[in-house]
């Protein structure tokens, strides 16, 4: 099986500082890969090179793409990476308001991502929309209203459909549960859950909740100071770190 | 069905001094399709590190451990989850669940997983339920407010509504009364008749006599200690 996601050597450094150093791994179709660590480990800038944000100083980021086969994200052209953030990728921010458009209503956020891919149709536009915002538990009524009128958990909501609506194969996510109430994240894991199973989403998720990996990951990375210390099956790392720094990791967890 | 292979295990704790703990060394193991093997010890033996070994959950540092063709000490992450979905259920003691699901989706997702269709493993979720006396007033709620005897039958309807080729079951009668208890027991021999390679373990003596066919002392596996 071809990886759709093909991550190799990735550096990133900012001056003297490491942002990233020869991280490498492989996602395939339909896994979810978790990435944790403490602030200043390197797994956003990581996120950000992988997801066309940043430009890496070495490495691959290799994309199966629909009609080409394999092809290194990092070299291809702006107007090609553009595209394919648009019909194969979506970013879920951690911050609602960066990945929408506080001023446009919520129906016209989630419109916007299929006139991006071509659509024209106002009726099949605006249904979709409103089928989305179901599948999001957002009531068909606020389809009109804007984001600036929803409270956070909603806002997130809006983020995954209008990511989602042009049936992206890949996800990025950057903390989507971080700055919510618990009950509003559990709701939220449990519509993420469901979208990867049915959409057979492959997925990225970066987080510092350990929680949050083992419900939505099947494998987990552990970075440290810009580099991967520890990776696997998600439950193996969580039950039975190896390395110095998962440990500590895991045993730091508060109880409930 | 289940294939180990001169298997060990230490623990290695870097934050506590860096104590490194023999926990198994040289475990062979092999069990048959429609085979129960109770692992058996006293506390602090290695039955439950042995038991999440074979699940992929626990590292082993050596060794190889077969469940229906797939080594999982070298398999992918994906390998392992494959294996976990078709092959390999898993009853632990505890029920790990996400929040606000209600049971029925709780015991209806590992047939989802393969690929059931959502009515066909709704229903097979609920004949479980039912068969293991689960009031039907709580089919819709989360089962994370239930007592310890029903959470531990959602354990086992979600462990069993799919028919797998392996289990592993953790004290599957812990917390049941005799009713309940006796029902779970026939579905483990169920499972047997239909060709499940099965590894318990069971506190409860007159329940492994009755549907275990051998008994593996895991004490025997401990390495020697340097005194």
């Amino acid at each position: 099986m071809t990886p759709l996601l093909s991550v190799q050597d990735i550096t990133k450094r900012y001056g003297a500082q490491i942002g990233c150093a020869d991280v490498s791994f492989d996602l395939y179709p339909g896994e979810v890969m978790g990435i944790v660590g403490e602030s200043g480990s390197g797994k956003s800038t990581l996120l950000n090179c992988m997801a066309g944000h940043l430009v890496p100083d070495a490495g691959k980021v290799v994309f199966d793409t629909r009609g080409h086969g394999p092809r290194d994200t990092v070299t291809m052209s702006e107007p090609e990476r553009r595209m394919l953030s648009r019909t194969d990728w979506a970013f879920v921010h951690q911050h609602a308001r960066d990945g929408l458009r506080m001023g446009v209503s919520a129906g016209g956020n989630v419109g916007e991502r299929l006139m991006a891919v071509g659509a024209r149709h106002y009726g099949e536009i605006r249904g979709m929309a409103v089928d989305w915002l179901d599948r999001v538990e957002i009531a068909a009524c606020r389809v009109d209203d804007r984001p600036t009128t929803f409270s956070g958990g909603m806002q997130q909501r809006l983020q995954i459909a209008r990511n989602l609506v042009t049936g992206p194969r890949l996800v990025f996510m950057d903390e989507p549960t971080g700055g919510l109430d618990v009950s509003v994240q559990a709701r939220l894991l449990d519509l993420l859950r469901g979208l990867v199973r049915d959409m057979g989403l492959s997925a990225i998720i970066v987080t510092h909740d350990l929680a949050v990996v083992r419900l939505l990951a099947d494998r987990l990375m552990v970075m440290k100071d810009g580099h991967v210390v520890e990776a696997g099956l998600t439950d193996r790392v969580l039950d039975d770190p190896q390395h110095a720094y998962t440990q500590l990791l895991v045993s730091s967890v508060l109880q409930v | 069905m289940i294939d180990l292979s001169n298997v060990s295990k230490t623990f290695t704790l870097h934050n506590q001094g860096s104590t490194v703990i023999d926990v198994l060394g040289n475990v062979s193991l092999h069990v048959a399709p429609g085979e129960c093997v109770a692992l058996t010890g006293a506390s602090g033996a290695g039955k439950s590190t042995l038991m999440r070994m074979i699940y992929g959950n626990y590292m082993a540092q050596a060794g190889s451990i077969r469940v229906g063709g797939v080594d999982l000490v070298q398999a992918e992450p994906r390998d392992i989850i494959r294996i976990r979905l078709e092959v390999l259920g898993y009853v632990s003691q505890f029920l790990r669940v996400v929040p606000r699901v209600p049971t029925v989706d709780v015991v209806a997702e590992p047939l989802r997983a393969v690929g059931v269709s959502g009515d066909a493993a709704q229903q097979r979720a609920r004949d479980f339920l039912a068969q293991l006396n689960i009031p039907e007033r709580l089919w819709s709620l989360s089962p994370t407010t239930f007592s310890g005897g029903e959470q531990q039958r959602v354990n086992i309807a979600r462990g069993f509504a799919h028919p797998y080729p392996a289990m592993l079951l953790d004290e599957p009668t812990a917390s049941l009364d005799a009713l309940n208890r006796e029902i779970v027991l026939s579905m483990i021999e169920g499972a047997k008749t239909r060709g499940a390679a099965i590894v318990g373990i069971f506190h409860d003596d007159a329940a492994r006599a009755r549907v275990c066919d051998r008994e593996i002392d895991v004490s025997r596996f401990t390495p020697a200690r340097v005194a």
